[in-house]
Order: structure tokens, then sequence, then C-alpha cells
């Protein structure tokens, strides 16, 4: 029955979309449409190929970790892309020449960036977010995902968002929002997702075979609620036609601005940190074989992180249209988040106290470890910038750039390889990584990098500010835009090599956890380590 | 009065007097006696279930409140 209602479902969804290309009124849409059609088309065909076959049995005594699997793959694979994309951006802002002629309207720096940004922070720290949360929630609930295979749906489905997300920049399809580009077709399809995702989540925990819901999962239940609020109140447009990507907001002027910035400031509170904040309470102590060094401080750090976080959005609209008292709200809520953030911090590297010895023989306990750090660099350097008066001199510049990168390069990035480095062996039954070396390589490689690009962004975002505001004696401005941008060359070259060596340590990353899958020997199942714990 | 007023009014009187007290409260309930029992028990969950799902028969905190509330 069930079979069925799928085959007609998909049937309806293929004439639909092939409906919608013929009547496309745009490229990006044409394109949207196509590839619903084919993804549609294949999922019919493969769906009546397997008619009348016994359904997939869900073991509950097993866990589900085949869809841990896929995602930790996509992260890696999605990660490389995004860094990949990230250096060549940096180095068509360096060298211009880079933004061919050929490829005017579709490779150029204002459309691969939005392509960058969402590729890393969607794609890798999604796809990062989506499976640690799988494997995190059933490990803490004891139980397996419920559901059944609508958490395949939500790895498949959020690909998909990916797809239409990343060929709609190309193609011009955006909404200009700065973390929310993508036009109405793609946001509803991502509320789908987002709503599975959710309700997979939810299930598991209901069902949990533990007394306690672990600190991690709070963590991962702020995320998941808090973005599906922000994307719905950000997104709500109307579009010209069904049959064009093209939509008109609902709201306008001043409210827009604060609504886009509630937005973005919170993708970055409750994307960026509130789910990594999950996995840093997770996979830190896993890996340092240590429990978290005090659990009233982390129920503290989440309580004070959520009420803190949603009213700092405003510093991003200083000196603008904004009420004065809005603008004065976000920058004292930005400065009172400095506290939970470093209450965080002081928790995951205190949860090392008694085994910072770990940090000379384990690569990937200093990968997070690193990890940590940057999480309390980045959560003092933002505070510090939405003081209006600091905010007056680095707003529009590179330091803001810097702040962004050493946050997700440093805190996002890093805690992520941790974590991957952490899963492959466990998801694969593999006995250990296959090589600690290369780990060092890249923990090495990364960590210059990050440091490289920050410094530079330091050095070029000040020095931009200060050249800005320079007055000579009569009043007059003393340098012209293109003076800036002339002076920032050799820092620009800097930052490209910084992101250069942080791509080449994911890469290295790739092989290493290619080769722990195919060449290392296979972890015997429940080792007397296992029954210790 | 107007609907922006009216809201401005509310939001930084009444609502800011509930989420203060709604947060004391959360930080009040984290030290509560006996909670380092609980907290210890939960810290050191993620040490077990490593591989498998607990048998479906392990009881949840509802259980065992009603088998502590029996004895």
């Amino acid at each position: 029955m069930w079979d069925y209602v799928k085959l007609i479902v998909l049937g309806v969804i293929v004439v639909f979309a092939a409906i919608a290309a013929n009547f496309a009124r745009d490229l990006a849409y044409l394109v949207h449409a196509i590839i619903i059609f084919l993804t549609a088309a294949g999922l019919f065909l493969w769906q009546i190929r397997r008619v009348g076959e016994p359904a997939p049995v869900h073991n509950p005594n097993e866990y589900m970790d085949g869809v841990v699997r896929a995602g930790v793959i996509a992260t890696a694979f999605w990660g490389v892309i995004g860094f990949a994309a990230g250096v060549f951006i940096a180095a068509q802002l360096t060298w211009p020449q880079l933004n061919f002629d050929w490829a005017q309207g579709y490779l150029n720096f204002g459309r691969l960036r939005p392509l960058h940004t969402s590729a890393v922070i969607f794609a890798f720290g999604g796809n990062a977010l989506i499976a640690t949360a799988f494997y995190v929630v059933q490990r803490t609930s004891a139980a397996r995902l419920w559901g059944g295979n609508l958490a395949w749906f939500v790895f498949w489905g959020y690909q998909l968002f990916i797809v239409m997300a990343a060929t709609g920049y190309v193609l011009g399809s955006t909404q200009g929002n700065e973390y929310a580009e993508p036009e109405w077709l793609t946001d509803l399809w991502l509320t789908i997702v987002w709503v599975a995702f959710l309700l997979v989540f939810m299930g598991t925990i209901i069902n949990r075979r533990e007394p306690h819901i672990y600190v991690a999962n709070w963590f991962y239940m702020a995320f998941i609620v808090t973005v599906a609020m922000l994307h719905i109140v950000n997104n709500v447009s109307i579009p010209v036609s069904v049959f064009g990507s093209k939509s008109v907001p609902l709201w306008s002027g001043v409210q827009s601005a604060m609504i886009q910035w509630w937005y973005g400031h919170n993708a970055v509170g409750f994307f960026l940190t509130a789910g990594f904040l999950g996995m840093m309470y997770y996979f830190i102590p896993k890996q340092a074989e240590r429990p978290v060094y005090s659990y009233k401080l982390s129920i503290v750090h989440f309580w004070a992180l959520i009420f803190l976080y949603i009213w700092a959005g405003p510093h991003h609209l200083h000196y603008t249209a904004l009420p004065d008292w809005a603008q004065t709200l976000g920058m004292t809520f930005s400065i009172m988040l400095w506290m939970p953030s470093w209450g965080g911090m002081i928790n995951g590297l205190m949860t090392l106290s008694g085994a910072w010895d770990k940090l000379r023989t384990d690569p990937v306990i200093r990968m997070m470890v690193v990890a940590v750090g940057f999480y309390g660099m980045a959560t003092f350097e933002g505070p510090m910038m939405s003081i209006k008066t600091v905010n007056a001199l680095s707003h529009y510049t590179d330091w803001t750039v810097g702040h962004v990168h050493s946050g997700a390069l440093g805190w996002n990035g890093m805690i992520t390889f941790g974590a991957l480095y952490y899963l492959v062996p466990k998801l694969w039954q593999r006995e250990g990584l296959y090589s600690l070396r290369l780990v060092s390589w890249h923990f090495w490689l990364a960590t210059l990098g990050i440091v490289l690009y920050a410094a530079s962004m330091w050095v070029t975002g000040i020095m931009e500010g200060l050249m800005w505001r320079e007055v000579d004696a009569q009043g007059f401005l003393v340098n012209s835009f293109a003076d800036t941008v002339a002076a920032k060359f050799p820092m620009y070259v800097v930052r490209t090599l910084g992101g250069l060596m942080f791509l080449l340590g994911a890469i290295i990353m790739c092989y290493n956890l290619w080769k722990t899958v195919t060449s290392t020997a296979e972890r015997k199942p429940a080792t007397a380590a296992v029954a210790a714990e | 009065m107007e609907t922006y007023t009216w809201l401005r009014t509310f939001a930084d009187s009444w609502h800011l007097l509930f989420m203060f007290l709604f947060f004391i409260g959360v930080v009040v309930f984290i030290f509560r006696p006996g909670s380092r029992k609980v907290h210890d028990e939960t810290r050191n969950m993620i040490f077990r279930n490593d591989d498998k799902p607990a048998p479906p028969e392990t009881p949840r905190s509802d259980d065992r409140r009603a088998e502590k509330e029996a004895r």
C-alpha cells in the first residue's frame, strides 16, 4: 500500500516538474525544475523495481548507522568543495583577472561568494551537524533513530537542497540576504526536510531508554528548533509566479534589515554555535575518555547562551536607520554573551584536566582543544567588535571577514575534523585511524593556515578602516577607495595562502579517512576495552 | 495605544521580568540539593550503550521514581 502511495506521489511530482520546466520563466527555475524532474523520475523507477519486496527491517536493538556513514562522507566531500571555492574566490580578490570574461555572470566573485559561504556553512557544517546529531542522539538515548527511513529522507533531501541552492547562486537566483540566499522554491523544500529532521530527532529522544536527556541533545534541539523558526520568518515572501524563481519579501525597509540580521546572527548563534557545542559536549569527553568537567556549568551555559544570543542581531546594523535603542540593545547583549561563551570554553578545556598528557600523544584531541580555543577567541573578538565605537572602525572591512573565518575555520572546522576522526573508525568498525602522522600534518596545516588567514585580515581590516576615515587638515578624505584596494594586495596573497593550507589539510584528512576504511584491520566486536567503559 | 508602542513597553517591562526570573529559576534549580548525584549519573551516561541500544526493558526516569516511592 505504502509503496503505491509513494509511486503516485512521485509520479505527480514528475508530471508537475515537467510542466514547470516547460513554462519556466528563467534559467535558474528551469534548471531546478529539471533537477526535480530527474530526481523524482529516478526515484520512481527505483521504487517501481522494488514493489512487492519485503519492507526493510528496522531492528530496534541496533543503531541506525548507515545514514551517519553517508553523512560523514557528505561532510568530507562538501568540505573540500567549499574550501576549494573559498580559495578560488580569495584568489579572485587578489588577482581580479581570475574573474574570466568568458564566465562573466556565472563564475565571477559575486556569484561564487554565496556558493562558498553556503557550501561551507550549510553543506559542510549542515551535513556534519545532521550526521553527528543522528549519531549522538542514538548513543545518548540508547535507542535506534525514530521513524525508520525518514532519516534517509532527511539526508538525501538535504543534499537536494544543497544542489538546488548551489545551482541557483551560479545562475543568479538569489534573495540577496546573507546566508539566506536561496529563493522560495528551495526554501520550501528545506522547510519540509527540516521538519522531518526535527521529527526524527524528537522521536528518538521520546523513545529514549535513558532516564535523562544528555546536555548535547539540548544544544542539538535548540539548534533544530531555532533554525526552523529563523528560516521561516526570514523567508516570508510571495513568488512573482509559480513558474519563476523570483519572489518579493513581505518585510521592507528597516524591518527587513532587522529580521535579516536577527536571522543572520542567530544562524551563527544556533547553527554554527549551539549545534557545534552539541558536538563539543559529546566528542571531547568521548575522545578524552573523561566525563565533561562540570555538568552544572554546561546547563547554565545552555540557558544563558540561548537567552542572550537571540538579541544580539542588531549589532550588524550599527549607525543605520535602525532605532538607536535597538542598536544599543544588540551591543549590550553581544557583550553579555562573552560570559556564557567562555563558560562553555572553560568547560570544554577543563574536561581534559588530569588528561592533559593526551595532547602530546593524540593529535585528534589536540584538534578539538584548538577548536575550543578558537571558540574562545572568536567569542571574545565578536563582543568587542559589537561595541559601537569599535564597530565604526571594523564594519565593512576585512576584519569582519577575518573574525568570521577564525570562528568558522578554527571552531567549526576543527571540531568537525575532530568528530570525523573519532567517527570513521567507530562507524566502519576499524581498530583505529590509518595514520596519526597524517592527522598531525592536517592539524598543523590547518592551524597555521587559520593563523595566516586571521592575522592578514586583522592587518588589512584595520588598515583599510583607518585609511577610509583619514582626513587632511582641510577635512577632505585622503584616500580613495581604490587606494585601499591597492594597499591590501600583499595581505590578500597571504590570505589565499592560508586558505590553501587549510584546503590541503582537508584533502590529507580525506585520504587518511579513506585509507582508514579500506586498509586498516577490523575492530573485533565487544572487546574488553568496550566492556570496561 | 498603537501596536508598536504597546509591544515595546510590554517587552522591556513584564516580559523582561519574566525572562529574568525564569533564568534565575533555572540556575536555582540546577543547584538544588541532590542535583549532584543526578548530574554525575548523567555526565557519565555517554560511556555506555556505545555499540547497541539498551535492552527494551531498561527503566526510564518515571519508572525509577515510581520504584523509589514504592520502597
